[in-house]
């Protein structure tokens, strides 16, 4: 058997991979005239956005636009977050440590120096977030962080959190965004309209369902798939008693 | 001072170009995804000297760190099923 010819390995300069670059070379091209022609004192929508702070609940003008101007496209990205970890599970299951290696010293020593350091910037960012650059998405990458090192250094031996726990933190986001969004409404609002006086109290409210939602959608993606524990609609129709 | 700062942004920026082109073109897979690392941070300094904190917090945390984590885990697994793949091939022959 010859061995395998490597893809990547193939540097010829073939037609079609003219006619590649020459479509990178024209986009490219075009970002860089549309960049270029953009008038350079421009401030967009910085005064308007400035003005309403005072109203938006937090003093950090990025928060203000991520979660109170544009709410709604935060809404969405924090459903399309859950929509991945729906998909990668509909493909594959959990990795399954079958032999863990040997517990390392080095590692856990490590971790117990790091982890608390790690949850203390989890909670200062999140609570930062509202007056100074931090926030959910930070955090909470940070606490997936976190988990993925103590997934590392654990390798299987203490069972994870069973699948309902994982499913109630993947979508806690989602629904208390959704239900602080439509709850809004009540009062005779409009979607997503905090009302100015409790807007600071409903942003880090959503934005702390948030950070464990993207914690575990983080932590889920890099198990890359469903838990083994974790029974399918048709097993749970069911339930197995004393199966095991 | 403002002669240092855009030496340091041209360095920055050819790095990050650079780095780039090596992690596309490195044949390990395993060095690309450290080289793509590397190229998370740089670009996370590049955001801070745009005046864009929140997304250089973002870059470091979710573009380098967890991005980082789940491409050697994806290739972890994609070598072991190579193997595992291989390994029933010979047992068919």
């Amino acid at each position: 058997m010859t061995p395998q010819q490597n893809p990547r390995d193939d540097t010829r300069f073939t037609a079609r991979r003219a006619l590649v670059l020459a479509f990178v070379l024209a986009g490219a091209s075009a970002l860089g005239w549309a960049v270029f022609s953009l008038p350079l004192d421009a401030s967009g929508l910085t005064g308007p956005a400035l003005e309403q702070l005072a109203k938006s609940g937090v003093t950090n003008p990025v928060t203000a636009a991520v979660l109170n101007y544009r709410g709604y496209d935060t809404l969405i990205e924090i459903g399309v977050l859950l929509l991945s970890v729906l998909g990668v599970w509909s493909v594959a299951k959990a990795d399954t440590f079958a032999n863990p290696p040997p517990a390392s010293p080095v590692l856990w020593s490590f971790l117990r120096l790091v982890l608390p350091v790690m949850l203390l910037i989890v909670g200062y960012l999140l609570w930062i977030g509202s007056f100074a650059p931090g926030g959910a998405f930070q955090a909470g990458a940070i606490l997936a962080g976190a988990i993925v090192l103590w997934l590392l250094a654990d390798a299987g031996r203490t069972p994870l959190p069973r699948a309902w726990m994982l499913r109630v933190a993947l979508a806690l986001g989602l629904v208390v965004f959704i239900a602080v969004a439509v709850g809004v409404m009540l009062p005779g609002g409009k979607l997503l309209e905090y009302p100015p006086a409790h807007a600071g109290s409903l942003i880090l409210l959503i934005e702390s369902a948030a950070l464990v939602s993207i914690a575990a959608t983080l932590a889920a993606l890099f198990l890359g798939g469903r838990l083994a524990n974790d029974s399918d609609a048709t097993n749970s129709a069911k339930p197995q008693k004393g199966a095991r | 001072m403002s002669t240092l700062l855009s030496l340091f942004d041209g360095v920055l920026l050819l790095s990050l170009l650079w780095l780039a082109w090596r992690a596309l073109a490195a044949p390990d897979l395993f060095k690309g995804i450290v080289l793509f690392i590397a190229f998370g941070l740089l670009m996370a300094i590049a955001w801070v000297r745009l005046r864009a904190p929140d997304i250089a917090l973002a870059e470091v945390a979710v573009g380098s760190g967890i991005t980082g984590a789940l491409l050697l885990s994806a290739l972890a697994r994609s070598r072991r099923l190579e193997k595992e793949q291989a390994e029933q091939g010979s047992d068919r022959e």
